[in-house]
C-alpha cells in the first residue's frame, strides 16, 4: 500500500517537473543590461503627528542606546524628544539589508552604496523630501545628488557618513606592522589560518583593488567594473587567500570574538570593530588604511516605500544628521560625518581632520561599495560582470 | 406509561443543540471522518505540501540581475548552473560525507550508552540516565554551538586539555562541525536505540549465552539484527538534521560551507530565491533516496 502511494507521489512529482520544464525553454535569464525605469513611489509632502514607533534596519553602531557603552546613547534622547520608540535590526551585509527591506516591515534603512540603487530601482524606498529635514541644508555638498543616493537630481535619502574599510591586526602577533593589503593576500603568509576576511561577494572588490595597484596589465580602473578576465583574476587571488583564511566574518561580533580569542590576528575590518576590541581591552589591535587605498562606504538613511511610521522616520533622519548626534555617531563608528557642522561638536577636536571629513578630493579617492552591473560603471559598455555573477563566484571561492 | 414516554419525548426535544450535533455525527461515519481530518488535512495539503510545491515551481524562475526582483519566466538555467558548476558537486559531496560521519559517530556512541541504560542499569538509574540524555535538548541550539566555538578556540579548553599530551585540538573546520553536530543530535540516536533495546527480551540474550555464544557473537547475531530498525530510525534524524544544518558550520566551520549554506546564502546574500529553491532539490532528492533505501531494508516496517 505504502509502496503504491509512494510511486503515485513520485509520478505526480515527475509530471509537475516535466510540465514546468516544458512551459519554459524559450526565454533565458530575465536580467536586462541598462537600469530599468525607477518605480513611481509617492514622496512625503508634510509631517503629521509622530506615530510612536520606528522600525529601523541599520549597520551595527548606528542606533546606540547605551547597551554597548553607557555613555554612547542617542536613541533614548530621540525617543524622549519625539515619542517614537525605536526598534532597530542590525543588517550584517548590504544584501541582508535589501532582503530585510523586502519584507516591508521596516520604516527606514542606513543603506550603503551597494544597496541604495537596488532599493531605489526595486521600488523599496521612497524619494525623500529634503525640505522636511532641516539639517539636510548643511550636509557636506559633495555628498548631495550623488550617483548612489539620487536619481535625476531627486534625493532618495539623507547622507549619514562615510569611511574606508581598514586592515586590522593584533599588534602582538603581527610584526612588523603591515602597510599593504598584501598582508592578507600573500600566498605564503606567516599568519596562515589566522587571517580573516569579510564574508560577502562585495569583498571581491577588495581583491580587485589590490590587483589594480599590483597587476597593471589587467587594466582595472574601477574595482566594481570587472570584465570576465579581471573577475577571474580577482577570484583566483581570493582562492589563494582562502587557503590562509581561518574564518570569514559577516557578523561583526564574530570578528570581535575571533580577534579577542586570538583565532584571527589580521584581516579586513571597520573602525567600529577596532574600537569595540580596544574598549574590551583583551588584545591590542591596530587598524589602518593600507597603501593601496581602500574600498569604503558612503551611507544614506532611506525611507521605506510603504513605511508604517514615515513621520518618525523623517524625525530620525533629521535627528541622526543633527550636528551633535552626527558627531557622536561618527566618533563611535569611526567615520567621517556627513553633517558639516558636526565637526565642531566632536569630543576629539582633530577628529574631522583625521577622517578627512571636509576633504572632497580624499572622499573621491575611496572606492565606495557599489553594485556591479553588466553595464560597466567605468563606461566600457556591456562587458562587465553583474553582482549575481559575483555572488556565484563567492560561493565558488569558499569552495 | 403515557406520561413516561411523553417525558422521554420532551427530554429529547429539550436536548441541547451540541448533543444533537454529536448524535447526528455519530450516525454519519463519513461526516465524522471529514470533521476529524479536515483540519490536519488542510494543514498537510495547503501549508505543508502547498509551500513545498510553491518552492518547486519557484525553482524554474529567475531574478533580475540588478534589483534582485523575481522574474516569472520559466527557465532551467538554475538547474544547469547547479549541475555544471564544479563547486556545487564539491559542496554536495562534502555535505553528504558530513551527514554520514555524524550518523556513524552518533550510532557508535549511542549503542553502548543505550545498552547500558536498557540492560545494565537499575530502574532508578535508568530514569536518571534518560533525563540526563534529554536535558541538553532543553538548552538552545545556539548556546550549545557557541559553547563548542569557545571550547575549540585556539586558547580554548580542548587545546588546554590536550596540551600536556603534546597534541592540539582540531580548531575550526569540518572536524569541528562533525564533532559539534554529533553532540547536538546524539539524543535523537540514543532514544530510538534505547527503546529498541528495551523491546528485546533478556531471555533471548540468555538463550544465546546458553547456546554457547560469546558476548560479541550475541551482540552481532542477536542484538544487532533486532536493533537495526531502531538504529535506522535514529539515523534518519541525525542524517536529515545534519543535511539541513547551516548554523553550526558558520559557528565552528572555519571557511567551509555545506549545501544548506549555499541555499541560505542565496536567500540572504544573493537574494536569489529561485536559485535557492533549485538548490533545495538536492537535499530533498537525497532524503527521498535515503528513505527509499531504508524502506528496501525493511527497517521502516516496525517503526
Amino acid at each position: 500500500m505504502l509502496r503504491r502511494r509512494m510511486t503515485v507521489a513520485i509520478a505526480l512529482g515527475t509530471v509537475t517537473l516535466l510540465t514546468a520544464a516544458a512551459c519554459g525553454g524559450s526565454s533565458g535569464g530575465g536580467g536586462s543590461n541598462a537600469a530599468p525605469p525607477v518605480p513611481k513611489v509617492a514622496m512625503q509632502q508634510q509631517l503629521g503627528k509622530a506615530e510612536g514607533q520606528l522600525n529601523l534596519v541599520n549597520w551595527a553602531g548606528y542606533a546606540e542606546d547605551g547597551t554597548n557603552d553607557k555613555t554612547v546613547d542617542w536613541v533614548h534622547p530621540f525617543e524622549q524628544a519625539t515619542g517614537c520608540h525605536v526598534n532597530d535590526k542590525i543588517g550584517n551585509t548590504s544584501d541582508e539589508m535589501v532582503q530585510l527591506m523586502k519584507t516591508g516591515q521596516y520604516d527606514g534603512v542606513s543603506a550603503s552604496g551597494d544597496a541604495t540603487l537596488r532599493l531605489i530601482y526595486g521600488g523599496l524606498v521612497a524619494p525623500v523630501n529634503t525640505s522636511l529635514v532641516p539639517n539636510y541644508a548643511t550636509i557636506q555638498p559633495f555628498l548631495k545628488d550623488r550617483a548612489w543616493n539620487s536619481v535625476k537630481q531627486q534625493m532618495y535619502g539623507i547622507p549619514h557618513g562615510w569611511g574606508a574599510n581598514l586592515l586590522m591586526w593584533n599588534s602582538k602577533s603581527v610584526q612588523p606592522a603591515p602597510t599593504s593589503w598584501g598582508a592578507v593576500f600573500d600566498a605564503n603568509s606567516p599568519y596562515k589560518s589566522h587571517i580573516t576576511a569579510y564574508d560577502s561577494p562585495i569583498y571581491i572588490a577588495d581583491a580587485a583593488l589590490y590587483l589594480m595597484k599590483h597587476q597593471p596589465t589587467l587594466k582595472i580602473t574601477n574595482p566594481y567594473a570587472l570584465d570576465q578576465k579581471q573577475l577571474d583574476a580577482a577570484v583566483a587571488l581570493l582562492k589563494t587567500q582562502r587557503a590562509n583564511v581561518g574564518e570569514y566574518w559577516a557578523d561583526y561580533t564574530k570578528e570581535v570574538q575571533a580577534f579577542e580569542s586570538g583565532d584571527s590576528v589580521i584581516g579586513t575590518t571597520w573602525q567600529v570593530i577596532a574600537n569595540l576590541i580596544t574598549a574590551d581591552k583583551k588584545v591590542t589591535v591596530q587598524a589602518i588604511e593600507p597603501s593601496e587605498g581602500s574600498t569604503g562606504w558612503s551611507d544614506t538613511w532611506m525611507v521605506a516605500a510603504h513605511a508604517a511610521h514615515p513621520v518618525c522616520m523623517y524625525k530620525w533622519m533629521n535627528w541622526i544628521t543633527s550636528p551633535t548626534v552626527n558627531a557622536q555617531v561618527a566618533e563611535w563608528f569611526g567615520e567621517a560625518p556627513a553633517q558639516s557642522l558636526a565637526c565642531s561638536h566632536t569630543a576629539d577636536k582633530s577628529f574631522c581632520d583625521t577622517y578627512h571629513a571636509a576633504d572632497k578630493a580624499y572622499s573621491d579617492s575611496l572606492h565606495y561599495w557599489t553594485t556591479p552591473t553588466k553595464h560597466c560603471l567605468d563606461g566600457r559598455g556591456n562587458v562587465c560582470t553583474s553582482y549575481s555573477q559575483w555572488t556565484q563566484e563567492w560561493t565558488a571561492i569558499k569552495g | 406509561m403515557t406520561t413516561a414516554s411523553e417525558g422521554v419525548a420532551a427530554g429529547l426535544r429539550a436536548r441541547p443543540p451540541s448533543r444533537r450535533v454529536s448524535s447526528f455525527v455519530q450516525r454519519h461515519v463519513t461526516l465524522r471522518l471529514i470533521a476529524l481530518l479536515s483540519l490536519p488535512g488542510l494543514w498537510l495539503v495547503v501549508a505543508y505540501l502547498g509551500s513545498l510545491a510553491a518552492m518547486l515551481i519557484a525553482a524554474f524562475w529567475t531574478t533580475n540581475d540588478f534589483t534582485g526582483a523575481v522574474v516569472h519566466t520559466t527557465t532551467l538555467a538554475n538547474f544547469k548552473t547547479l549541475f555544471t558548476e564544479h563547486v556545487y558537486r564539491t559542496v554536495a559531496f562534502r555535505s553528504v560525507s558530513v551527514a554520514v560521519l555524524v550518523t556513524v559517530v552518533d550510532a557508535v556512541l549511542a549503542l553502548p550508552m543505550a545498552y547500558y541504560m536498557a540492560k545494565v542499569a537499575g530502574p532508578r538509574l535508568r530514569r536518571i540516565l534518560v533525563v540526563a540524555i534529554l536535558t541538553p535538548l532543553w538548552a538552545s541550539y545556539l548556546v550549545k554551538a557557541y559553547a563548542w566555538r569557545v571550547m575549540l578556540s585556539g586558547d580554548g579548553v580542548v587545546n588546554w586539555a590536550l596540551h600536556p599530551f603534546g597534541a592540539h585540538g582540531p580548531g575550526y573546520g569540518l572536524t569541528a562541525v562533525v564533532l559539534t553536530l554529533a553532540y547536538l543530535w546524539l539524543p535523537f540516536m540514543v532514544l530510538p536505540v534505547f527503546a529498541g533495546l528495551e523491546r528485546i527480551p533478556d531471555s533471548l540474550l540468555e538463550a544465546s549465552a546458553d547456546a554457547g555464544a560469546r558476548s560479541w557473537q550475541t551482540f552481532r547475531s542477536v542484538v544487532l539484527p533486532l536493533l537495526f530498525p531502531a538504529i535506522v530510525a535514529g539515523s534518519i534524524f541525525t542524517f536529515s538534521l545534519t543535511l539541513g544544518d547551516y548554523i553550526t558550520v558558520n559557528v565552528v566551520g572555519g571557511t567551509s560551507q555545506l549545501f544548506a549554506n549555499v541555499i541560505y546564502d542565496n536567500i540572504t546574500t544573493g537574494g536569489n530565491l529561485p536559485f535557492a529553491a533549485a538548490a533545495a532539490f538536492f537535499p530533498i532528492a537525497i532524503m527521498v533516496g535515503y528513505l527509499v533505501a531504508v524502506r528496501r531494508t525493511g527497517a521502516l516496517d516496525n517503526v
